[in-house]
């Protein structure tokens, strides 16, 4: 059974990857600048899923840690880009 | 994996689950990656945001909870948090996508 759970974690890895390849693709190509913002926000969530998994894979608590700092690292940098797109600066006086 | 043998009723529910999520993933990312307009584009992310990060997170509750002997819920914590910051991210960057559509069409 641990292996059939092993190969289902590396499938999981394997989609993450690829997915954060799409992202990657769409980051360079996209033909405006919200179109980056969203392959980010994608991307940073992919991170964060490959690091639970890795986490469940080697049965340790530090990665969730990592985790719920990238979360909330991702939304605080999507959250000033958003606001830099929408009114030209982020902090407003 | 570190000789620790997991039971069947965690391994094989959180094994199911990993797969949907890396399938859920991939889906959202091949539709970000295809789809035509911006505002098209904005929906496949959210699926993964939130049916595949909880999918995955309701596998490592799994896990941690057969390994310890004991119910761990603290990835609750980022399904609320995901559920309570994916919405503000998804309407800001939209208010800013018709921001600047509207300005470049005011300055032509």
């Amino acid at each position: 059974m641990n292996e059939l759970f092993d190969h289902a974690a590396g499938f999981a890895a394997l989609c993450f990857v690829l997915a954060m390849g799409c992202a990657l693709v769409r980051l360079f190509i996209g033909p405006s600048a919200q179109d980056r913002v969203l392959a980010y926000d994608f991307m940073y969530i992919n991170g964060m899923l490959t690091l639970l998994m890795l986490g469940i894979r080697s049965h340790s608590s530090v990665y969730f840690d990592m985790a719920l700092l990238i979360a909330m690292f991702g939304f605080v940098s999507t959250i000033a880009l958003a606001k830099f797109l929408l009114r030209g600066e982020v902090i407003e006086p | 994996m570190n000789g620790v043998e997991l039971p069947t009723w965690a391994a094989l529910p959180a094994a199911i689950l990993l797969v949907i999520g890396g399938v859920l993933a991939l889906l959202g990312a091949l539709g970000l990656l295809r789809m035509k307009d911006f505002y098209l584009r904005m929906h496949p992310p959210t699926m993964v945001t939130t049916l595949g990060a909880g999918c995955v997170l309701i596998a490592s509750m799994l896990v941690s909870s057969a390994l310890r002997g004991r119910p761990v819920i603290h990835e609750v914590l980022i399904s609320i948090f995901l559920v309570l910051s994916a919405p503000v991210t998804a309407m800001l960057l939209m208010r800013a996508a018709v921001a600047r559509l509207k300005k470049r069409a005011s300055r032509e």
